[in-house]
């Protein structure tokens, strides 16, 4: 029977990166806000499920075929908000 | 139940007479997780439908949004977003343990994840309570005096974060389950597919938390 220790400390380095991102968003939340501050947030959210979806729901796994299947629900969701906005960010909202 | 003599004789059949469906235990393994993704695709566009209606109404108010993300607690949303990464942790250390054959580690594995989010779901309810108590429920005692387009935010707020507990709660639920299985012995090192798929549906959940966090609760900082 493998040890479980290697994957173990793999994850456990994965959660460090996941904490370390967490402390970063909150500490730029903390700054004075700019027009930078949703982006980096958004990119900061996007690099933790980034590592979510790798290590923790296994898309490293040697199966292109799951990386597809992963990807084809975002893919959809792209033509849902890029179609939309071509909508209600070209026009003058009623305020 | 029949006797399988139906079946035919070239293909091997279970005890029904069905002939059986995988080649091996690898490709049952992948039509397993290919079916789990699939599922896992429709949550992308379910919360996806959510985050576009957000996505469209912070462009039409920008201001009404910050406003109404200032009334959130803050520091709560931070740790729970700490909570919620802490029990995927536990979730993926019981997967790396049932695959090493460590039964007992796998039921403190999921013991902790159960425990942790439940923690998560209280300090929601907490979140909840405070702002029942600002009258900032939309439907329930909203002040209207806040105005409608900040009402607009914490509606979203309490759709987005509701749905998200449903789905914490629906998870909490499959857990006992997979607790009981594990205390009858149901799982080895070479049979965890259920902790595997499960595993991926309650990190998939943590994702989607990962992007509330920021958008809920970090506009305008």
């Amino acid at each position: 029977m493998p040890s479980p220790a290697p994957a173990l400390l793999r994850l456990l380095a994965v959660y460090g990166a996941l904490m370390g991102l967490l402390m970063l968003t909150t500490a730029v939340a903390l700054l004075p806000p700019g027009w930078w501050s949703t982006p980096v947030a958004l990119g900061i959210a996007a690099a933790k499920a980034g590592l979510i979806f790798y290590f923790f729901m296994r898309l490293n796994a040697p199966e292109p075929l799951l990386r597809v299947f992963a990807l084809a629900g975002f893919f959809m969701l792209a033509i849902l908000m890029g179609l939309t906005a071509t909508d209600y960010f070209t026009r003058a909202w009623p305020r | 139940m029949k006797a399988a003599t139906a079946a035919p004789a070239a293909a091997p059949a279970d005890t029904i007479g069905l002939p059986i469906a995988y080649a091996d235990a690898r490709q049952r393994g992948r039509a397993n997780h290919l079916g789990m993704w699939t599922f896992i695709a429709s949550e992308v566009l379910f919360f996806g439908g959510l985050f576009l209606a957000y996505f469209i109404y912070r462009h039409a108010y920008p201001a009404a949004f910050a406003a109404g993300s200032h009334r959130l607690n803050f520091w709560k949303g931070a740790v729970n977003t700490a909570v919620l990464l802490t029990s995927s942790l536990a979730m993926a250390w019981g997967d790396a343990f049932i695959k090493a054959g460590r039964r007992g580690a796998l039921q403190a594995c999921l013991a902790a994840t159960v425990v942790i989010g439940v923690v998560f779901l209280a300090l929601k309810g907490s979140e909840y309570r405070e702002m029942y108590a600002q009258h900032l429920v939309p439907g329930l005692n909203f002040d209207a005096r806040v105005g409608p387009q900040v009402e607009l935010f914490i509606w979203m707020y309490f759709v987005m974060t509701g749905v998200h507990a449903v789905h914490m709660l629906v998870g909490l639920g499959l857990m006992g389950w997979l607790m009981v299985l594990n205390r009858r012995g149901r799982f080895n090192h070479a049979r965890h597919a259920p902790i595997e798929l499960f595993g991926l549906y309650w990190h998939f959940v943590d994702c989607i938390w990962v992007f509330l966090y920021p958008l809920l609760y970090l506009v305008g900082r």
